[in-house]
């Protein structure tokens, strides 16, 4: 700072210029980069410096991944220490496993909250590129990272409103219900090669049963509103997520034939390997079948979240929200942490059932260093990728294409799959 | 009650708040299940009595009341105002003027349909393509800015011509315009028109026979979507419309998705059009002389039309010599449209109620005027 005060004309030049009033009166091209800079995104340097620090976040995961190492073992040294403490202290094992199971079960449902701050997040931004938009910024600094933790405190604050003619109880157990399975689906679910809350024989079918209950709470939200709007939508909703528990379960039956367990890691370590020491041999490059079943999995698991394009359920511009339209605050946001954790669901299971869980996809060194469990969050958040694209990208379905496509397309080829997937047992897999 | 009877019908309002009724319409659906058996559609809910309000207001002072009829597309409404007008006062506009005109209306157009294609995808469920027609709209919008400061109801075409020649620059800015629009022409379709889950939901659905149409009175893209190749700036050409070239689009099958397309395809014989008065845009005067501050045109009758984005729009105008309209009615193409409605719906389902209602493209401040 200089001593002499500053001339009012040098605040003046300081100003940013006026775009409204310059004398061409221009408003379309200062908005916008130049349209040939379009074609070189390189020059941009908003766009080389997010390249720059995407590549920049990227390999930190991965460097970082590979200095923390596999959190299974980190898990197992900390069981061992409350082991060895217990015994030091002459405290009963079945307190030890009590404290266990507590501290796995505060892990997975931390995993589901803090989902719902990531996807939401993420969702937005993509959508927002998708749209020609830039999405939130503000919030936080960087890159609005904060945006939704903001929301989340608004939402809580939000009044709770039960509407006069909703019958209360119902109304307000339907969120708990819809939200309870969803948790409890997630305790065989892998999160790395042997990471998991717990390790069931059954795990994929554990996962099927628990996640149709989900429907349940759909309807009793859709029916206790006393809102005839809501009741549309949850007869829409149990209709559409009855009929896609079907394909959903017959395209993941290869599979389960091909490894042989319904046991999540089994069927990991069943894609473990390579073909000619360079292609993975993951399920979904398993010739025909595999894609089939992907891609039938796929559209299942997007009509099981009720996202575009078979939101009918919802349906904004027909049903004005469906089943959650007498909701606010809390119970709302309930309803949509269920949602954005079914899509996490559904995505580490294309991941474990389709693209080799937490294994590398190459078989060279500075791969094979990575833990399972980056691979696996990779992999995952990739098909999270192809979920968000979708819902921005198609249009919605009607009611009775919904089904067609379901019983006339899916379950058909499905079957179909499981027919092909014996022949290649009987011939190829012996 | 005969609740026994009927117990499994369900009546529910769609509107007067829906996202989808465009505005404040009401329509009262009886349905079975998904299926609708009956259908009241309930207008009124934007009534502002403008025909009235012409009554004791000068002919200069009723150019704004027609900006509020149609806000999405305003210059053809003032157009067709000032054409009624002046039939009765005997007066012409000069031909930079009619350009003029006849490039508003069409650029206007060209704003309505975009509005129109963003918020059909909405209804069909897709978010995405209605930024991309309202980030083209915007630069419409600015344009109409340069040139007369609003940007929804403009008062740009007064009796006799328009209000102020194009600022400097503002046909290169247009042309700018044009050059970038064109492309995002054939984007739309690859997002919108020829997505195959759009065509499922639009093709097939809500159809229109030509006899229909005509009988319930259609106009505009509702029409020739239905294969009826009517359209008042071919069949009674204002303005030197004669002087350009430009196809009429008409569709097939009448169904939504034809309706869409016909709409598609109109924006670009809108830039055909604009291109054409750009490259002969005459000199001379905007305004023709002897128009008095305010007018008394002799007492009598005139009927004029115009074809506005949603259809032909006329005005019939009785003067008793007086410096107000004794009487203006307005045909209103929006609120004939609408008409179809009732006989329409009867057996869709909701989802195709979105769709229909979204195709024929009303905009509630012309139905209640």
């Amino acid at each position: 700072m200089t001593s002499s005060s500053p001339k009012p004309a040098s605040v003046k030049a300081s100003l940013p210029e006026p775009v409204l009033n310059d004398k061409n009166g221009i408003l379309m091209t200062n908005r916008r980069w130049p349209i040939e800079q379009w074609a070189r995104p390189w020059s941009l340097p908003g766009y080389r410096n997010g390249a720059m620090m995407l590549a920049g976040i990227v390999l930190g995961i991965l460097a970082g991944g590979a200095l923390i190492g596999e959190l299974s073992k980190w898990g197992d040294r900390l069981y061992a220490l409350m082991g060895s403490f217990a015994a030091a202290k002459g405290i009963s094992t079945v307190a030890v496993e009590a404290v266990w199971i507590a501290i796995k079960v505060l892990i997975v449902l931390h995993v589901i909250l803090l989902n719902g701050l990531w996807s939401i997040w993420w969702e937005r931004k993509i959508s927002a590129h998708i749209q020609s938009r830039v999405g939130p910024t503000y919030a936080g600094g960087f890159h609005g990272w904060a945006q939704t933790i903001l929301d989340g405190v608004k939402l809580f604050l939000k009044e709770d409103i039960t509407p006069a003619a909703a019958d209360q109880w119902v109304h307000a157990l339907a969120p708990a219900i819809v939200i309870a399975p969803c948790i409890a689906a997630f305790a065989p679910v892998l999160f790395g090669s042997e990471l998991a809350a717990a390790r069931l024989d059954v795990g994929a079918l554990y996962i099927f049963a628990f996640a149709g209950i989900s429907v349940i709470g759909v309807v009793m939200a859709g029916w206790a509103s006393g809102n005839k709007y809501s009741l549309l939508g949850g007869l829409r909703a149990a209709a559409q997520i009855v009929s896609y528990e079907l394909p959903r379960g017959f395209s993941v039956v290869p599979v389960i034939m091909f490894a042989g367990s319904l046991d999540l890691s089994v069927i990991v370590s069943a894609q473990s390997g390579f073909w000619w020491g360079m292609a993975p041999r993951w399920f979904v490059f398993y010739p025909v079948v595999g894609q089939v079943a992907f891609l039938i999995f796929l559209i299942a698991s997007i009509a099981e979240t009720n996202r575009t394009p078979f939101d009918i359920p919802e349906a904004e511009s027909e049903l004005v929200g469906g089943f959650h339209t007498e909701y606010s605050g809390m119970k709302w946001s309930v309803f949509f942490l269920a949602e954005y954790a079914y899509v996490l669901l559904g995505s580490f299971l294309l991941a474990t059932f389709f693209l080799g869980g937490g294994g590398s996809p190459l078989p060279w060194t500075p791969f094979t260093l990575v833990p399972s469990w980056v691979w696996m969050l990779a992999k995952a958040m990739l098909m999270m990728f192809v979920f968000l694209w979708v819902r921005w990208t198609l249009p919605r379905l009607r009611v009775d294409q919904l089904m067609d496509v379901n019983w006339k397309f899916l379950l058909p080829w499905s079957f179909a799959n499981i027919a092909l997937a014996g022949l290649y047992l009987a011939f190829w897999l012996k | 009650m005969s609740s026994a009877a009927t117990s499994d019908r369900l009546f529910i309002n769609l509107g007067p708040q829906h996202p989808s009724t465009h505005g404040v319409l009401r329509v009262g659906l009886t349905i079975e299940g998904e299926v609708i058996v009956k259908a009241v559609p309930d207008i009124g809910y934007l009534h502002r009595g403008t025909e009235k309000l012409a009554e004791v207001r000068s002919y200069h002072h009723c150019v704004v009341l027609t900006d509020r009829w149609d806000y999405v597309a305003a210059m053809p409404n003032n157009l067709v105002f000032c054409l009624a007008t002046e039939k009765l006062l005997g007066i012409k506009a000069p031909a930079r003027a009619d350009a003029l005109r006849v490039m508003m209306c069409e650029l206007n157009r060209v704003a309505s349909h975009l509005l129109f294609v963003g918020t059909y995808g909405i209804d069909i469920g897709a978010f995405t393509p209605f930024l991309y027609a309202f980030r083209e709209r915007e630069m419409v919008l600015d344009l109409f800015e340069m040139l007369c400061g609003a940007r929804l109801t403009y008062n740009y075409i007064r009796l006799g011509g328009v209000m102020i020649d194009v600022p400097a620059d503002w046909t290169s800015k247009l042309k700018e315009f044009l050059e970038y629009f064109k492309p995002k022409l054939d984007e739309y379709d690859q997002l919108l028109s020829f997505n195959p889950i759009f065509m499922a939901r639009t093709q097939g659905v809500g159809l229109v026979t030509p006899e229909e149409a005509v009988s319930w009175a259609l106009s505009g893209p509702n029409l020739r979507g239905s294969g009826v190749a009517y359209d008042a700036r071919k069949a009674d050409p204002y303005c030197g419309y004669e002087n350009y070239e430009f196809d009429v689009v008409v569709g097939k099958e009448g169904s939504c998705w034809d309706r869409y397309f016909c709409r598609v395809l109109e924006m670009r014989q809108s830039v055909r059009i604009i291109e054409q008065v750009l490259a002969r845009l005459p000199e001379g005067p905007v305004m023709a002389s002897g128009v008095a501050k305010v007018p008394k045109p002799p007492a009598g009758e005139a009927y004029a039309h115009v074809e506005a984005a949603r259809g032909d729009l006329g005005i019939h105008l009785v003067s008793d010599g007086g410096m107000s309209p004794f009487r203006m009615h307005v045909r209103a193409p929006s609120f004939l449209n609408l008409a179809i409605l009732q006989e329409k719906l009867v057996g869709m389902k909701i989802s195709d109620v979105i769709a229909f209602l979204g195709s024929i493209d009303i905009v509630l401040g012309e139905v209640d005027r």
